[in-house]
């Protein structure tokens, strides 16, 4: 058999993603669309106390992708808790669109949250067990306010939403969220993201239990959401080499706070922090050398 | 050449399943290692890394079933022997494993020293507890843990040092071979440097001879072991050195995983990655012919007909593909 012959036959779901216009766009310029100045939250359990999150000041722009990074403890889930209302700053103010986010009566707090989605580690448990998958992405269209739309309008709306993210949307309908596998699980909740449009979407390590071949497969479908629709993405992750393939701007915490910040090229290839020199320097690379003659295997002893 | 300390000859074991049907998870599997060196298992999830890791023991248990095949420990043949036998004789003294929930191993009501104390028990030596506490003290220190780590309970322990101490008690006995399912896949990246850092330590002292790697992380690996494998749906179907299967990979399924990596590193953010498309075959029913063909873009009707066997082309490498080196390299160049 000749190499020509090899044919590229199957429709190639891979080449159908781009990074977008420009990947060191200033986002700087854009219209801010959450921000945070001073906020903290404070833990009490019994007599002790622990500043989850210490007074920490951010400015996350329309469109922006923006990526959290810490290792375990470093509080980026009590962060992302107050990004989402889920929990309320002990100081400080959150902003929403310039103005001061109010969440105080439940009706406020829904209202805030058709502007604020998110997506989470675990697929499995992001569902409804007794719901069926068309009912799931009806749930997103009737919360846009699609309710009276006709049922020809809504299945095409569900398709559209599916080919997105290479669902069928056909073989899906009567199907229940458990008989999916993780990666298309979290395949369907960038769908229903796709439906509801929001101003921001916060993935929380939305990748960590997949693999890494359907994780990429996850990346660019954010990416490319992000390219779309242009809504804001706050992308939480431990993982570093991860948060400078995907994001435009890189915060990096420690102990509840930003040690460092900016763009990505900036704070991956030249950090400044002492974290972050670590962090980058503990992590295995495949161009530099890992060294390891320099790990102190007494240390904290 | 050295000698080879791990050998595994076409090993097949399957699960049986609660309805009896047969399920072929690690499928004619043959792989050897030579004294000093370390070798990874790569594949996604469900692919059979775990499984091989436990049939490589000689030790099981169902719904796992051992069915045909050799496994040679340092010119022993343990395959087929009675589980008995092999907890008495093989564990620990020939191959140790760690598992991937290694952290919560320990039963937290009793103290680490205890367990040593189990290990020999298990293997019925004659030790007394303070000759035993005088090794376990001597191999802490060693391996760079605190001996005062001996008197206390797991969960006093922190995440990191837990799987440290795992690694040290499940190698007392030096093993000739140690198998890591995933040994850092839950702790932060500078605790799992200093658990790589140990294991290689143990390594370069000859505390353990050989060292099977288990990981989907394809850069630790590329770090950690000499030679890489990749699996997919209970086969082999790549074996190289980690530079060679990192930086040239043959096989259209190991090149799908090489491009999925993310690193920290400059100009790593302007290349695209690449996903594999669909999901690896049921083994339940696997298919005729190749079992990445309904996945793999280069696929030809023959392809899903004729199943390919693992070919040897020199140097340690081996890769199962209808395709010859020479074409799929062009294919590839061409597509860059």
């Amino acid at each position: 058999m000749k190499t020509e012959e090899i044919a590229v036959a199957r429709e190639d779901t891979r080449e159908s993603v781009t990074f977008g216009a420009d990947r060191n766009k200033d986002f700087s310029k854009e219209p801010l669309c959450l921000s945070g100045r001073g906020v903290t939250r404070v833990f009490h359990t019994g007599k002790t106390t622990t500043v989850a999150v210490d007074h920490v000041d951010f400015d996350f722009h329309h469109g922006e992708l923006i990526s959290i990074v810490g290792e375990s403890g470093s509080g980026k889930t009590t962060l992302s808790k107050m990004l989402l209302g889920l929990l309320e700053p002990t100081e400080g103010q959150i902003f929403f669109h310039g103005q001061p986010r109010d969440i105080s009566t439940n009706a406020k707090k829904k209202e805030y949250w058709k502007g604020i989605q998110a997506i989470f580690q675990d697929p499995f448990s992001s569902y409804n067990v007794f719901h069926k998958i068309d009912s799931v992405l009806l749930d997103c269209i009737n919360m846009r306010g699609g309710k009276s739309l006709p049922r020809e309008k809504k299945v095409e709306m569900m398709t559209e939403a599916c080919s997105f993210v290479n669902l069928k949307f056909a073989e899906l309908t009567n199907k229940y969220p458990f008989e999916l596998s993780g990666g298309q699980m979290q395949r369907l909740m960038i769908a229903r993201i796709f439906l509801l449009k929001p101003d921001i979407l916060l993935a929380d390590e939305p990748t960590s239990m997949i693999d890494a071949c359907s994780r990429a497969t996850i990346l660019d479908m954010l990416l490319n959401l992000r390219n779309e629709t242009g809504m804001t993405v706050i992308f939480i992750t431990h993982d570093i080499g991860l948060a400078y393939y995907i994001s435009d701007s890189v915060y990096i915490m420690e102990h509840g706070k930003f040690v460092e910040s900016g763009k990505a090229d900036k704070v991956i290839l030249e950090p400044q922090a002492p974290y972050t020199k670590r962090l980058i320097s503990d992590v295995p690379k495949i161009h530099e050398p890992w060294d390891l003659s320099t790990v102190d295997l007494t240390a904290g002893n | 050449m050295a000698k080879k300390i791990l050998e595994v000859h076409q090993l097949t074991t399957k699960y049986i399943t609660r309805q009896g049907e047969d399920v072929y998870s690690v499928d004619h599997v043959s792989l050897d290692i030579e004294e000093g060196k370390s070798l990874g298992i790569a594949g996604e999830s469900g692919c059979g890394k775990s499984t091989l890791a436990l049939s490589l023991m000689g030790y099981y248990f169902a719904p796992l079933h051992y069915t045909s095949g050799e496994i040679i420990v340092d010119g022993k043949n343990i395959s087929g022997l009675d589980p008995d036998t092999v907890r008495k004789t093989v564990l620990g003294s020939e191959i140790a494993y760690i598992p991937q929930a290694a952290m919560n191993a320990m039963n937290p009501t009793r103290k680490v020293g205890k367990f040593i104390e189990d290990v020999m028990q298990a293997h019925e030596i004659k030790m007394t507890k303070k000759e035993i506490r005088d090794m376990a003290e001597e191999r802490f220190a060693l391996l760079g843990l605190p001996t005062e780590a001996l008197d206390k309970h797991s969960v006093e322990l922190s995440g990191g040092m837990r799987q440290r101490v795992v690694i040290a008690i499940s190698t007392i006995l030096n093993p000739k071979v140690l198998i890591a399912d995933e040994p850092s896949s839950a702790l932060d990246v500078t605790s799992q440097k200093m658990v790589i850092k140990m294991m290689k330590d143990m390594m370069a002292k000859g505390l353990v001879k050989s060292m099977i790697f288990i990981t989907h992380e394809l850069p630790l690996l590329y770090n950690v072991t000499d030679d890489i494998m990749v699996m997919y749906a209970g086969q082999i179907v790549e074996r190289g050195s980690a530079h060679e299967m990192v930086f040239d990979p043959i096989h259209p399924y190991s090149r799908g995983l090489m491009r999925s990596i993310l690193v920290p590193e400059e100009g790593t953010r302007d290349v695209k990655l690449t996903a594999i498309p669909g999901t690896p075959p049921n083994l339940k029913h696997p298919p005729a012919g190749c079992r990445f063909a309904d996945r793999c873009r280069y696929a030809t009707p023959a392809c899903k007909v004729v199943a390919p066997p693992l070919l040897d082309i020199g140097g340690g490498r081996t890769y199962r593909c209808s395709f010859s080196v020479d074409q799929l390299r062009e294919v590839y160049q061409n597509e860059d």
